[in-house]
């Protein structure tokens, strides 16, 4: 959660992370920084996001994303 | 002879009433639908007696925000459209150039407007769409209107940090619009998926293209562009058969293998604009699209949305670029070095000629001397050309490719930007000292160089927010003691870029 965090903070100091439930569906997140974090994520965790994880309902939290991470580090 | 490009919609919606012509997330419109509503918030602007002056629209994406540019038309006026999401700073700016007789609002940009504390008039949409049509009125209005009244003002970056409006008077857009449907074969069979913002000049070709040909228009919604599978299953579900996107959202669709799920066959043109398309990702989508018409389109907004295209007729390798190709009909371009053309694969800068070209910058009598100039290869009468800033020259096929601009704008995710006014804002802050910036092509990142301790990167896009769009934030931040200068005491920007590569290494 940590590095999740500070990946997302370093991309966006001006967004608040831990009260935004919202990142997608409120516009905060636009598809410059989605595609960035996709790239960071990827590198940071070692996993593969593919197409089809790519959705709204994975990036719109940070408990989100998380739960993506996870399921992920899993497979 | 068109004079006026509401007589498009006028023929389409007695030739077909019914069809749609746009649809939104939560509103469909028919010509027919499109039309009475033009017409009634063209009727309630009658009130003001004004010709030729702008009207401020600022809404959500939808189609009754076509009908309220119609309306300004059929009032004798014309239209600016705003960006809602834009910084309160920002559309000041805007207005304080442009001066709007009244500023249009909808219900979903009220916050918006609110935050704005804009102290000119401001009317909301939905309030007005029920003004009785006034028809000998407009009727009145259209007999004296003339082909070179102005049409839209669009504003777009500037270096200094205030934003220049580009008048675009109709007859451009009528030249646009008869070349692009008869060379992209536009019918009222197309459905075009539509993702340039109405704010963003390319979306003028997406709707004009439906008013003349009753083709419709589905508007995608911008979430998608962030979320390819999604974006392809949307293209699938619509039966969008027309798409002409800007560069980075075909990018997005390739970069994360989302042609690999779902490639759905209903798409048979595909044309890009609005920055340089790599060949790498063109290659992924002809893949997948082998029967399709790709092509690859130029122009700058000065010169009414397109003065060049290619459409793909060869094999080209993923390190090759695609060409610029050739002038758009009716439009003259040439590549100018020093006051002399360039010869053959020399480069230059590319230059308009045509109907094509804005008369100028909205209250802006000197960078529209600077941009627009007398030919330098006419010295017999007054012909204006523009200098677009981009360094161009033709290849061994006699088609032109693009190489580089000559100045600090830039293209990023589309939009068209000018390193300085990202500098101005940034220079604004209070905490700032200093600050630079340059951009990295390769990892299209903005990068930003700025002197100032105090000044924390949440700090500085906190302030920026209130300043410039979020697609003008710096993607890269970095902190320096000092500011390097060249002998000239200029910011030396080569050190700076030799400075971030060594640090990307």
């Amino acid at each position: 959660m940590e590095t999740l965090l500070k990946i997302l903070e370093e991309l966006r100091p001006d967004v608040d992370f831990q009260e935004n439930k919202a990142l997608i569906d409120s516009g905060e997140l636009d598809s410059f920084d989605i595609v960035s974090l996709v790239g960071e994520l990827s590198e940071a965790f070692e996993i593969e996001i593919g197409a089809e994880d790519i959705i709204p309902e994975n990036f719109n939290s940070v408990e989100a994303m998380m739960a993506l991470v996870t399921k992920l580090q899993e497979d | 002879m068109i004079r006026n490009i509401v007589e498009y919609l006028e023929t389409t919606a007695a030739r077909l009433p019914e069809k749609i012509a746009f649809v939104g997330k939560e509103e469909r419109l028919s010509f027919g639908n499109l039309l009475q509503r033009s017409k009634r918030i063209g009727s309630y602007f009658l009130r003001y007696g004004k010709r030729n002056v702008p009207i401020a629209v600022m809404t959500e994406k939808t189609p009754s925000s076509v009908a309220a540019f119609l309306g300004c038309v059929y009032s004798g006026n014309f239209y600016t459209p705003i960006d809602p999401s834009m910084p309160k700073e920002r559309i000041l700016s805007i207005f304080d150039t442009l001066r709007p007789q009244v500023l249009l609002i909808d219900e979903k940009s009220k916050k918006a407007a609110e935050h704005l504390e804009y102290a000119g008039e401001t009317l909301v949409l939905e309030e007005i769409v029920h003004t009785e049509i006034a028809e000998e009125a407009l009727q009145k209005v259209r007999r004296t209107a003339i082909d070179a009244d102005p049409l839209y003002a669009l504003f777009t970056s500037g270096s200094t940090g205030v934003p220049k409006g580009v008048v675009i008077p109709h007859h451009s857009v009528i030249n646009l619009v008869e070349w692009y449907t008869e060379t992209f074969d536009i019918s009222e069979k197309e459905i075009i998926g539509n993702q340039a913002p109405f704010y963003f000049d390319s979306s003028v070709k997406d709707i004009y293209a439906v008013l003349k040909t009753g083709a419709t228009m589905e508007i995608i919604p911008k979430q998608f562009f962030s979320f390819p599978v999604k974006l392809m299953e949307y293209v699938a579900e619509k039966e969008i058969n027309y798409v002409d996107w800007v560069p980075s959202a075909f990018c997005i669709v390739a970069n994360t293998g989302a042609l690999e799920k779902t490639a759905p066959q209903c798409l048979k043109k595909i044309a890009f604009c609005g920055e340089i398309m790599p060949t790498k990702q063109y290659n992924m989508w002809r893949a997948k699209y082998p029967h399709a018409v790709f092509a690859n389109i130029y122009g700058p907004t000065e010169a009414t949305v397109d003065c060049t295209y290619y459409i793909v007729d060869r094999e080209f390798a993923d390190d090759e670029p695609l060409p610029i190709g050739y002038p758009c009909r009716n439009t003259d371009i040439f590549i100018l070095n020093g006051d002399r053309l360039a010869q053959a694969e020399e480069t230059g800068e590319l230059c308009i000629r045509g109907r094509c070209l804005a008369p100028g910058y909205y209250n802006n009598p000197e960078k529209t001397e600077e941009a627009f100039i007398q030919n330098p290869l006419n010295p017999h009468y007054p012909e204006k050309i523009y200098k677009t800033g981009d360094m161009a020259r033709y290849n061994a096929y006699g088609e032109i490719v693009f190489l580089a601009r000559k100045d600090h704008q830039i293209k990023h995710m589309g939009h068209r930007i000018e390193l300085g006014e990202i500098e101005a804002a940034v220079n604004s802050i209070d905490l700032v000292e200093n600050g630079a910036c340059i951009y990295d092509e390769g990892g299209q990142r903005i990068v930003l160089f700025y002197c100032g301790k105090e000044a924390t990167q949440s700090y500085i896009l906190k302030k920026l927010r209130d300043k410039v769009p979020k697609y003008m934030f710096p993607n890269v931040m970095i902190l320096l003691e000092e500011m390097p200068h060249t002998l000239n005491s200029k910011i030396d920007r080569l050190r700076l870029k030799e400075y971030y590569d060594k640090r990307v290494e």
